[in-house]
């Protein structure tokens, strides 16, 4: 496929705003069950606006996908069977839970709703926490699944395309976390800074698994099924237009091999190597520097990830579409 | 049920893109709007077109045979394409099986495009809304046309026959005895997509002449015998004619 730069920066900045509030709440859910010391409740509050910051970013970016963006409205209204709608319906509802999340957080108004026997405190900022985290993983899965569900993209269809969206959304977001405690609750820093590595490394172990089984795909469709004739040696000749086609356009990377295997090697570097280390190096000399260079490195590394993961696809429709002359 | 479908039989296409031309010169000039172009005139040019005909080489020099296949939307049976459009502007009729796009509703998301296996979907980079085959729907079930007009374009236009139209779940419909009759095929079955547009394979047109078919059955120098042969002394036609 042609990677389009709206998507990309779509579905990677969204995955930050996810990744950030998993960690704010991770982190108060802790302090919930007397774990960790509860923060101010503007670490919350304020961390909850920069998450909602980067999906807004992402909702702009999406925008610039659509030809008809005005029509935008009508893409909620099939969430019966496309996951884009669900997308399209799931997003603005995990924005808006990011904001009642901060609301609740800096305005004060926060009365507990029951008190457990145990003597668990459930407050509303729970709550909405509560239902922000499911908001946050079913947004997720809708986003993997938009690209999980189309069968004949077979680099795609496989559940690791979700898990992946899950892991380096979640890695990417722990990284903001570190270096936002890093800069407002020095205390949580290592927290926050060790499961960004736990989140960073296992992000690692899902993309190398699925670049390992994408390298050994065998196609199913090929050009004798494509135009129904048995015989092993078929050229093509024509393709119906010699300037170029919208088939041509959309689903061609056009990028040499070596270009490919640079951006590889780019975001094995970026995303999983250099903040591993850093944040490992943080752990034990804290700065604001290391984790603001790793969230850097690894946010630049998930473009050239997310631009690998739509290259790496192969569309069947390319066969049709192997030359002219 | 109906599903309309198209027949394609790759044994008499010459690929004379006189279906291509047809078909864009009538769905540019319907009420849906224009299939826009770019560059027309220009260095690159491209445009929307619902189909094209590409050509393949098929064997090895000197045995080749040059194979002209039109591609355009297969209206699957169970299309891929119409799950996925976030907007319901894609869909398939009940009625007749044809999967139409509603320019009204889509957004130009593209996402359908990307669920066609057959890359029949083209977007219209002008008008930003996704476009295909519509099988001519608003020129089929046009009563002021005359019946025999009440065809795709692209049937219409087809100089060779190549082209059959009709209702693949009619098992006497001309495409239907086409498929069953002379093989025919759907494209990429392993997808399930079920397409209702079959192709015809090529096959060779043999022509068997047995040895008792090389004398007339009613040659009468078979039904008597030859007659004899004149004697030398015998006057020929020659000494007794002067033509
Ligand atoms: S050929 Fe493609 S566009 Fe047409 S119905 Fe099948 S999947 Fe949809
Ligand atoms: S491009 Fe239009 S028809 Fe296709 S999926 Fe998007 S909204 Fe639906």
């Amino acid at each position: 496929m042609n990677p389009a730069l709206s998507v990309i920066f779509l579905t990677t900045l969204i995955g930050v705003g996810q990744g950030l509030f998993l960690a704010l709440f991770t982190q108060q859910s802790y302090a919930l069950f007397e774990l960790l010391p509860h923060q101010d409740a503007r670490f919350y509050g304020w961390g909850s606006l920069l998450a909602l910051a980067f999906t807004m970013a992402g909702l702009v970016a999406s925008f610039f996908h659509l030809g008809r963006p005005k029509r935008a409205w009508r893409s909620a209204t099939q969430w019966r069977t496309s996951w884009l709608s669900r997308e399209v319906i799931l997003l603005p509802a995990f924005m808006g839970m990011l904001f009642l999340y901060a609301m609740s957080h800096l305005s004060g108004f926060n009365p507990v709703l029951v008190s457990l026997p145990s003597g668990l405190v459930i407050d509303v900022t729970v709550v909405l926490g509560s239902l922000g985290t499911l908001l946050a993983f079913a947004l997720f899965v809708s986003t993997g699944m938009i690209y999980a569900c189309l069968h004949f993209l077979r680099e795609w269809y496989s559940p690791l395309t979700v898990i992946n969206f899950i892991l380096l959304g979640g890695a990417s977001g722990f990284t903001l976390a570190t270096l936002y405690a890093a800069l407002f609750a020095p205390t949580q820093t290592n927290f926050l800074d060790g499961w960004a590595i736990i989140i960073t490394l296992l992000g690692l172990l899902g993309r190398s698994s699925s670049l390992w089984r994408n390298a050994r795909l065998k196609p199913k469709s090929s050009l004798q099924t494509a135009i129904g004739i048995k015989h092993p040696r078929i050229v093509q000749t024509a393709q119906g237009a010699m300037g170029g086609s919208f088939n041509t356009r959309e689903f061609f990377h056009g990028k040499s091999e070596a270009f490919l295997s640079t951006m590889k090697t780019a975001f094995f570097l970026l995303t999983f190597v250099v903040p591993v280390l850093l944040l490992v190096v943080n752990l034990s000399y804290p700065s604001i520097l290391l984790p603001g260079v790793a969230f850097v490195a690894q946010y630049v590394g998930l473009l050239a990830e997310r631009w690998y993961f739509f290259a790496e696809a192969n569309h069947p429709q390319n066969l049709y579409y192997q030359g002219v002359s | 049920m109906t599903q309309l479908a198209l027949v394609i039989d790759l044994n008499v296409c010459v690929g004379c893109h006189a279906c291509v031309t047809s078909c864009k010169e009538w769905n540019t000039s319907g009420a849906a709007g224009p299939l826009c172009d770019e560059n027309p005139y220009g260095a690159d040019p491209t445009g929307t077109f619902f189909n094209r005909v590409q050509t393949f080489e098929v064997g090895q020099y000197p045995d080749t045979e040059t194979v002209h296949f039109p591609k355009s939307c297969l209206h699957c049976e169970d299309p891929p394409c119409v799950p996925v459009c976030p907007t319901g502007a894609s869909y398939k009729r009940k009625e007749d099986g044809i999967v139409l796009v509603d320019y009204d509703k889509c957004i130009g998301c593209k996402y359908c495009a990307w669920a066609c296996p057959y890359g029949a979907r083209e977007i219209d980079e002008k008008q930003k809304v996704m476009k295909k085959c519509t099988l001519c729907v608003d020129r089929i079930y046009d009563t002021t046309l005359p019946e025999a007009d009440r065809k795709p374009a692209c049937v219409m236009a087809c100089p060779t026959s190549a082209r059959l139209f009709g209702d693949v779940h009619d098992a006497e419909s001309v495409v239907s005895k086409a498929i069953r009759e002379s093989a025919g095929y759907a494209l990429m079955p392993e997808w399930g997509t079920h397409p209702a547009n079959h192709y015809l394979p090529r096959r060779k047109t043999n022509l068997k002449i047995h040895e008792d078919e090389l004398e007339r059955a009613d040659n009468p120098l078979k039904v008597d015998g030859k007659l004899p042969k004149p004697n030398k002394s015998d006057p020929t036609l020659d000494d007794v004619t002067s033509w």
